[in-house]
This record gives structure tokens, sequence and C-alpha cells, in this order.
């Protein structure tokens, strides 16, 4: 790499943070780190008042008989737990943080290529989460998340337009990201910086904005079409003039299929920069790699019926969704194998981040294999609409995504805020995280295998045993995220000093200053080597 | 406490009461082990190459290892020929539970907010509990008056949609007498959760005495037959197909031709859009002026006319009304 | 701090001092260019999408319920429906002039142009909202005052006519906010252009509101056979 790095001390240095002072420099910015953290801010709300939903969630399921709320409540309770984690926090998380802080930074570039865009996208995505909110304040919504006719079109008496129209608002936010994006990855790559020689984080990241841009107008029209009928009491899913609303369904899922592939693929994009960061190692099967998040981008496109096995769909339509399944399992076991081989003969440190990184190989594992209960037909008629699937997608977002995000969150945070956090508290964190999580959630597959359905406010008592448990492993795993919460925002004021490159990291990013200043590269620096040198000969490093 | 909740301690499998379930359990074992293996596999690995090859010092700097193109094929095609095999395993048994045997029980399934009805062609109703003898194969013919809801019997592994405006329908053959489980598995509104009942098994014997227990005046045919008269069916429909409407005896499974050449089966499905939706299936040599009686009738009717129009013979007759 | 560009990192680099026009995160102005057009054409794949979901429903139920569609398609005012295909077509051709026009760096052509465009655009809305109006009258509004008479269900089922206008009032709706919102975009470009801001170094943005206007130009090329020329209209 070219460019040099003076390291001129943090108070006189001028970046990005403090470049400019006062509410409007940032209400108004164009740059794209301070839009991280716009971003950063908002989704951290979203995902407490998600979490908070969850809490009560499983409070209320200690007792068969509900311990907390009325069914009326609950079912509210779990919609807004789905809407505000799904659109509000894990579709944006990781694209949106440390996607827009990232992306210009590893290509080289001063910014994305369309700054203004980027601070609309997190305007629209603070409009939609303001009529979420308020659907939220006024009442509450019980469609679930998934807003299924002809329940969400014609029956429920709740704020049932407010919160799809919320929803429908941020997929613009999803949109406008991911079109960003792919213009700057294809247009603005630093001379010298191949596809080929991008970092791993960039495919995934380039693969995600395939699915945001192709996907997301889909469920934009879906509940466009769900608010319309709403409000005109007519429309074409409703059965009593001939409509299906199973059509409705096909909508939904052909984008909430891809979307969780939104949710999961920037996590494995960040897994692979901790898993060769902290082994020193260039990631076995780079190309594997690479071209596996894309092939899961495409394929994710022809699954969405495996949702709906027992909607009524035909049996020859499902054989074609449940092979297609499977299929879309390979390239996620490629990325498990290659990033397992990379930690051979490497030489590995156990920070937090790789912790994070770890954990999610392991549980990621699970929860796949999971999955292809699931998209095992016969295997699917029993586990749909069980506690089964609700275990699945939790290992997947949770033992996954969120660890992934934090594994990002923690190895970034040095280049973001220039301080370094406690890393004793952070491994701590990190075990808390991983056992109450598999408290909580490994009881659910074996609840699910038993019959327990899902979106049960009261329940046969044979299942308190399970749920009892599931609820204690939440109260720690609760815990667990308030740790980090509160030590990494400690660091910013009382953390050591960052260098440039805490971790001995190999990137572009980690060639700029902690914090960067606001023009990250004055001019684009040169790419002439293949990426992760980590067995190179060393340049000189702080 | 602790004993209390121990002694509650939840058994591992749901009870193993139809001939699918058993099938569908090796299924998932086999799914089980593979996952435990990989997962453990996996965490195995991870966890000796952490140690074995943790960092020393903080010079090292570790050779680059080969890339392995082998490697990568062989990891590709081993979980490649695992995911064949579990689809074809699991499409087979899949496409098996679609298709009922021959002489099962036809049970009408009307699912609504919040409870489930339920009919026996000799006419006995039940309400969140459904009474069916022991190895028998019983297929339920299922719809839903206002939003979706999902008939589902853990212990027969057994799941389907009811979805107002159509008819879905699975089936079962119970293995073991007992009382079962039955929930709601489509969340459906605010007593969604209470949505719950029991399929009671019954031995031969007990079951013939539960339905002249709790026998009625009229069967669904007899019930059928009545309304087919009552809303005038029979004006144009005349057994001698002399009528303004084909005649329907012996016409009840079979295939007729549409005026734009399609082919359709005279199913429940083919009977239920006849009813509602007329002018949608026009057949030749007919002028298309049946008129619709959608909002006229409720499913239940139309499950009770399609028992009428059914005992009208396909070919052979069955029971007299 | 020093002065020069290699250290401050708050002097611009060489091109951005040559073109005002360049913004600060390209290196030159043919990139810029480049991104925005290439930026414009990902956001018509998801408009492509977004209709599409709407078109996949129509062709279901289109299949379903063929005679319906038939009745309803032939309730349309085909005159309408033709007065307007060739309105936008118009349009179109001055919007493709507009961007020549731009290109060429000839302001009062240009605004000339635009503002025909906008005309244009701004006759087919009102022949648009007269239908609308027209099936008002005619009570052919679902959800509002669905009552047709039995001439204009022309023998087919009313749920099924129904369900026709139902996809006619969405997808000519949707069109027709997207006109709107293109009628905006354009006028915004003309008070641009009569400001003298358009030049021959910063023209994508012309282009680029012309890709937006034929993509919505294309969708009405779709909508109007697949609405009102359904089962053959002038036999």
């Amino acid at each position: 790499m070219s460019t040099a790095v003076a390291e001129v001390p943090v108070e006189t240095r001028i970046h990005y943070l403090n470049a400019s002072y006062g509410i409007k420099s940032w209400l108004f910015t164009t740059d794209h780190k301070r839009i991280a953290l716009l971003y950063l801010g908002s989704i951290t709300l979203m995902f407490f008042i998600g979490g908070a939903m969850a809490v009560l969630m499983r409070l209320h399921l200690i007792e068969p008989a509900g311990a907390l709320v009325q069914p009326e409540t609950y079912n509210k309770l779990f919609t807004m737990h789905g809407v505000v984690m799904l659109f509000f926090f894990l579709v944006p998380s990781i694209p949106a943080t440390l996607g827009n802080f990232l992306v210009p930074m590893m290509i080289g570039a001063r910014d994305l290529a369309f700054p203004k865009l980027n601070l609309l996208s997190w305007y629209v995505y603070i409009t939609g989460a303001t009529f979420t909110l308020y659907a939220l304040i006024s009442g509450g919504v019980d469609t679930g998340w998934t807003f299924y006719t002809p329940l969400s079109s014609h029956y429920l008496t709740t704020h049932v337009i407010a919160a799809a129209t919320g929803v429908f608002i941020n997929g613009f936010s999803s949109i406008l990201t991911g079109l960003n994006f792919i213009v700057t990855i294809h247009k603005m790559r630093a001379p010298g910086l191949t596809w080929k020689r991008m970092q791993l984080f960039l495919w995934s990241i380039y693969a995600t904005s395939v699915i945001f841009v192709l996907a997301t107008p889909v469920i934009a029209i879906a509940l466009f079409l769900v608010v319309l009928e709403r409000a005109f009491h007519v429309g074409i899913f409703d059965p009593a003039i001939g409509g299906d609303p199973v059509l409705f369904q096909h909508l939904f899922w052909f984008y909430s299929h891809p979307a969780v592939y939104i949710m999961i693929l920037p996590g494995m994009g960040v897994v692979s920069e901790l898993v060769t960061c902290f082994s020193r190692k260039k990631p076995f099967g780079y190309m594997f790699i690479a071209y596996s998040s894309m092939a899961i981008a495409m394929i994710s496109f022809f699954v969405w019926g495996h949702h709906m096995f027992v909607s009524g769909q035909s049996v020859y339509a499902g054989f074609i969704f449940s092979a297609l399944s499977f299929a879309v399992a390979i390239p996620s076991a490629i990325k498990v194998f290659n990033w397992t081989a990379t930690l051979y003969k490497g030489s590995i440190s156990y920070q937090a981040p790789m912790l994070y990184a770890l954990g999610f190989i392991g549980l990621f594992t699970m929860g796949g294999l999971t999955g292809l209960f699931l998209a095992s037909m016969a295997t699917d008629i029993h586990l749909h609409d069980t506690y089964f699937v609700i275990a699945h997608f939790h290992y997947i977002m949770v033992g996954g995504a969120v660890m992934g995000y934090l594994g990002g969150i923690h190895y970034w945070w040095p280049k973001i805020t220039g301080r370094l956090y406690h890393d004793g508290w952070a491994r701590f964190a990190a075990l808390v995280i991983f056992v109450g999580f598999n408290l909580t959630f490994f009881p659910q597959y074996m609840l699910g295998y038993l019959g327990m359905p899902r979106r049960y406010a009261v329940y046969p008592s044979e299942f308190q045993v399970l749920n009892v448990m599931s609820s204690a492993g939440a109260s720690i795993l609760g815990v667990g995220y308030l740790i980090p919460f509160i030590y990494l925002l400690w660091s910013i004021r009382y953390g050591p000093v960052a260098g440039s490159n805490p971790w001995g990291a190999k990137g572009l990013e980690w060639e700029t200053p902690s914090p960067p200043p606001t023009n990250n590269f004055q001019e684009p620096p040169v790419v002439a080597e293949e990426p992760y040198g980590y067995a190179e000969p060393e340049h000189a490093h702080v | 406490m602790a004993g209390a909740l121990l002694a509650q301690w939840p058994q591992l499998r749901p009870a193993n009461a139809s001939i699918s379930a058993g099938r569908i359990d090796h299924l998932y074992f086999f799914l089980t082990g593979l996952t435990l293996f990989f997962t453990f596999a996996i965490f195995a690995t991870i966890f000796y190459f952490m140690i074995k090859y943790r960092r020393r010092s903080e010079q090292e700097r570790p050779p680059a290892t080969e890339q392995s193109f082998a490697l990568e094929l062989t990891w590709i095609i081993i979980p490649s020929l695992i995911c064949v095999f579990v689809f074809l395993w699991g499409a087979s048994l899949f496409f098996a539970a679609a298709r009922p045997p021959q002489g099962a029980i036809e049970i009408f399934v009307v699912g609504k907010q919040w409870m489930w009805h339920l009919q026996h062609p000799e006419g006995q109703r039940e309400i969140n509990q459904l009474h069916v003898p022991v190895d028998v194969p019983v297929r339920l013919t299922m719809t839903s008056e206002d939003v979706i809801h999902d008939f589902f019997v853990p212990a027969f592994r057994m799941k389907m949609d009811v979805v107002p405006g159509r008819y879905t329908s699975e089936w079962f053959q119970a293995t073991q007498p007992g009382s079962y489980h039955l929930f709601c598995a489509q969340y459906c509104g605010t007593l969604h959760s209470g949505m719950t009942g029991t399929i009671e098994v019954m031995t031969p014997t007990d079951y013939a005495q539960w339905l002249r227990d709790n026998s009625t005046t009229e069967s669904m045919v007899q019930t059928g037959q009545q309304l087919f008269t009552r809303l005038g069916c029979d004006t144009c429909h005349l057994a001698d197909g002399s009528g303004a409407g084909p005649a329907l005896q012996g016409r009840f499974g079979k295939p007729l031709t549409l005026r734009d050449g399609q082919t359709r089966v005279m199913d429940e499905a083919y009977v239920r859009q006849s009813i509602f939706d007329p002018g949608s299936l026009p057949l030749p040599n007919y002028r298309p002026v049946m008129p619709t009686f959608r909002g006229q009738v409720s499913e239940e009717q139309i499950l009770q006319l399609i028992a009428y129009i059914k005992s009208l013979g396909s070919g052979e007759r069955t029971q007299a009304p | 701090m020093s002065e020069s560009a290699a250290t401050n990192p708050l002097a611009a680099p060489p091109a951005h001092r040559a073109s005002p026009a360049l913004h600060h995160q390209f290196e030159e102005l043919e990139q810029q260019y480049d991104a925005s057009n290439f930026g414009m054409w990902v956001f018509l794949a998801t408009e492509v999408m977004f209709f599409g979901g709407l078109f996949t429903a129509y062709i279901i139920y289109r299949s379903i319920y063929y005679p319906g569609f038939v009745a309803g398609s032939h309730g349309l005012e085909g005159d309408f429906g033709a007065a307007m295909t060739f309105i936008l077509l118009a349009s179109s051709f001055t919007m493709a002039l507009s961007v020549h026009a731009a290109r060429e760096g000839k302001r009062a052509m240009l605004v000339v142009l635009l503002l025909l465009t906008i005309f244009l655009g701004i006759a087919f809305l009102g022949i648009k909202f007269t239908e609308y109006g027209h099936k008002w009258h005619e009570q052919m509004v679902p959800g509002l005052n669905f009552n047709p008479s039995v001439e204009a269900l022309r023998g087919a089922p009313g749920n099924a006519v129904e369900l026709f206008m139902c996809f006619y009032f969405f997808m000519t709706g949707l069109h027709a906010l997207h006109m709107i919102i293109g009628i905006g975009l354009l006028s915004v470009m003309t008070i641009l252009a009569w400001r003298g801001k358009i030049r021959r170094d910063n023209y994508d943005r012309i282009e680029v509101s012309g890709l937006y206007w034929h993509f919505v130009d294309i969708i009405w090329i779709y909508l109007f056979p697949l609405l009102y020329l359904v089962g053959g209209r002038y036999k």
C-alpha cells in the first residue's frame, strides 16, 4: 500500500469526529462515517426496544396460563418484537453501520457514490421507525411480523396500516443503501483494486446489496396492497370476491426469504475478516468464499415456497422449493469449512472479536443444519409454525448475525472511535452471551418437536419445564447484551487511545489513522498486492 | 421447586400415534444425528486448532497454507450428496402424506375464529374434538370461514393450513388409542392459542358405540339433499339430464371438459367453485345461466351439498341416504 | 500543517480544482457521470421489481378469471387509452431531445423541451383522471361504489369484474403516482436549466431524469394492452 500515515496526536489531529461540531453538523452530514454512527445510535435504540418485548414475552411464558399479560397484548408483543428486530435492527445492522463506515475505506475512496442519498437513507429509516413506533405506542399491532391476509387486511382492529406503512417506508432506506453500495463498489475502486483483490467483507456487502435492491420492492408492493385492501375493504387477497390470500404469502416470502440472507451475509463477511486477522492467515479458499456469497444471493430468490409447504401450495412446486433450499445450504457449508481451514497452522489469538467469530461459526452451523429439517418437506409438516422454527432462526439470526455484528463492532471500534475497550470485560460478555443464548434457544428445538406451536400466549402444562429453562436463559442473555453497551460507551471517553492498526490487520481501512480524517484518503491508494498478505514481509506498522 | 420441575421433566418425543409419525421420526432422528455430528465436528476442530495454533509470540507470521481444490471439491460433493439423499427421503414421505388411501373416512372440518367445527359423514357434529377409530385411514377436507388457520396434530406429525375460499386436505391413520392434542398452528388472531382441542382415537367397538350414542337424525347426505331441493338446484340439474343444467348422477370424481377445452375433475373444489363462480366453468352444450350462490350458503352447507352429490355415485352407488 | 495536497486533509486535489461540477468523492467527471447513470439503472431495476409484483398478480388472476377480465377491459375507454399512449410516446421523444439539447449546452431549447415534456405528462394525467371520474359515475370503483349495471358486466360474474377493476385502479394509480413524481423531477430540472445551472459537464442529471421518464413510459406501454386490450377489442 502506498499511503504513508503520519501519526499526529489525537488531541491536535483533525478527524471526522471533531472536524465540525454541533447538532447540525451531524444531522446534515454527508460523511459516510458520521452517517454510520447516526445509524448505530438508531438501531441500538431499536434493538433495546425489540429486546424489551422479548423480555416481556419470556417472562410471560414461564406460566402455562401466561404470567404477565392478556393474549391480546401477547400477540402485540411478538408482532412488535419481530417487526422491530427484523426490519429496524437486523436488516440495517451491519450494512448501515459497518458497511457505511467501511465500504469507501476498504476500496480506497473518499466517500460512497451518493453521499446525500446516504443521508436520505437514514432519514427514511427514521421516518419508517417513527410510523412503527407510533403504531406501538398507540396500542400496538397484532398481525405477526408476517402480516398474513385476510387476518391483517380484514379482521384486525389494530393499527395495521401505520405499522405496514412504517415497514414500507423503511424498505426504501434499504433500497437506497443497497443502490449506493452497488454503484460504489462497481465504479469507485482504487486503481489496482480488482474484484479478486477485494476484501471478503466487500463481497458479502455487494451480495447483500443485490438482494436489497431486487427483493425489497416486492414486500413494498405486498404491504402496499394490504394497506389498500384494508382502506377500501376490498382487494386482490379477498376470498369474498375470489381473491387468494395465499398470493400474499407468495409476495411476502419472495422478499422475506432473501431478506434473511440480507441478515446473515454481512455477518459472514465480518467473520471472514475476523478469522483472517486473528489467525494471521489469508483465507483458505478466497474465491470459494467470495463466490459462495454471490451464489447464496442468487439461489435465495428461488426458495421462498419452503415457508409454504403446508399452505395448500402444489406438491410439485414444493419439491422444487425443497430441492433448491438444500442447494442454498451448500455455499454456506463451503464458507464454514473454509473458515475452519483458515485456522489451520495459523497464529490464533482470542480477543473478543475472535470469540464472537468462532461463536458465530459454531452456532451458525447448528442453526443452518436445523434448516435442513425445515427444507425437508416431510419433517417440515411436523415442525412448521412450531418453536423449532423459532429456535432455528434465532440460532442463525442471534447466534449468527448478532454475534457477527458484535464481533464487527468490537473489531472496528478502535478505527471508528480511536479508543480501545477493555478486552477482559468484552470476552466475559461474549461468554455470557454465548451461554445465555444457548440456554434460551436450545430448549426451543425440543419444544417444537414436542409440538408446541409458535405465537401461543398460553400452552399445555407439559411444556412448562422447557419454557422456564428458555426464560432463564433469556435473562442471562439480556444481561449479556447490556455489558458491551456499558464498556463500549465508557471507552469512548476513558479508553486508551488506539493506534491506526491495533490488531495488526491487513486492509485499506487500517492504513488510515484512528479515527480517520473526513476524506479518508487524499489521493486514492494504489493497490498492487493481493489482499490478506499476512505471510508477506512486514511493512512498518504502528 | 427443583423437585417439582424435575418430576415434570419433559419427555423428549411426542406420542407416536400414526403410521406417518414413525416414518417422519426416522428422518428427524437422522437429521438430528447429522446436525449433532457436524456441529460437534466443527466445534471440536475449531477448539483443537485454537489450542494447537494459539499465538505464542507477537512476531509470529505463519506461512500461507496451500489452497486445495481437492479439499474444496470434497466438502462440496459430500454435503451435496447428503442433501440429495435427505431431499429425496423427505419428498417421498411428503408425497405419501399428500395421497390418502382408498376407503378413508371422510371428515369435514370448518375452522373459524376460534374453534373447530367437524362433521362426520353420518352427520355427527363435533366442536374442538374429533372421534376416530384406530387403524382406519381418515381424510379431512377443510376450509375456513374467516382467516387462515391450521389443523395440527403433533402426535400424528400432521399439519395443513385451513384457508378461506378453498379446500385443503390431509389424512392420517391412527395407530394407538388415546387422546391427542389438536392445535391451531397458523396465527389467527386474539385467541389463536385457545383454538385447541383433542383427537380421540378409539377402538373400533368404542367408535361404533360413540357413533350410535351421538347419532343425529340426519346424515350429511340427507342434509345436503334437502339443501339441494330448497335452493332450487333440482330444478335445473334434473336426474335425466333434460334440464338446463347437467345431471349430476355418476359424475363426482370423473373428468370433464370445459368449453375452452380444459379438462377438470369434478372434485370437492370443482363443486365449490361451480356453486360460487359458475361463470368461471362454462360447459360445452350448456348455456351459462346458473346463478351464483355466493353469500347464500355457508361453508358447512357447501360440504353437505358435496356429500350429497358424491352420494349420487361416481359409477357405483354408495349407501342409500 | 503544510499546505501541500498530500498532507493537508482539507485541500482539494487537482481534478477538483479544475471543474466545480466534480463532487468530492469522485476522481474524474467521467467516473461521476458513469456512477450517476449506473445508479439510475439500478434504481429502475428496483422499480421493475416493484411493478413486477403487481404484474405477476395480474397474470395469475387473468388466467383464473378471464371472462371477467374481458368484460372489465371492454368497459374501459379504448380511445382514451390510445390517446394516453400516444401522448406518452411523444413525451419520451421530447425528453430524449431535451437530453440532446443539454449535452449540446443549448439552454433555451432544453427549457422548451422540458416544458413540453411536462405539458404532455400533465395532459396524460388529465385524461387519466377524467377516466377515473367516468368510472366513478358508472359505479365501477371497488371499495367505494362498486355497483355495476348488468350491461357493464357484459355477462361476466360481478366478482371477477370487481377484481379486474381493482387491478385497473391499483396499476394505473401506481403508474400515475410515478408520473407525478416524474413531473416533479422534471420541474426541478426545468428550473435549474432556466437558471443556467445545466452545462455540458453536469448534464447527466437530465440524462438520468430522462431514464426515469422513459421507464415510466415503458410501464404504460405494458399497462395499455394488459388493461385495455384484453380479449381483443376491435373484432
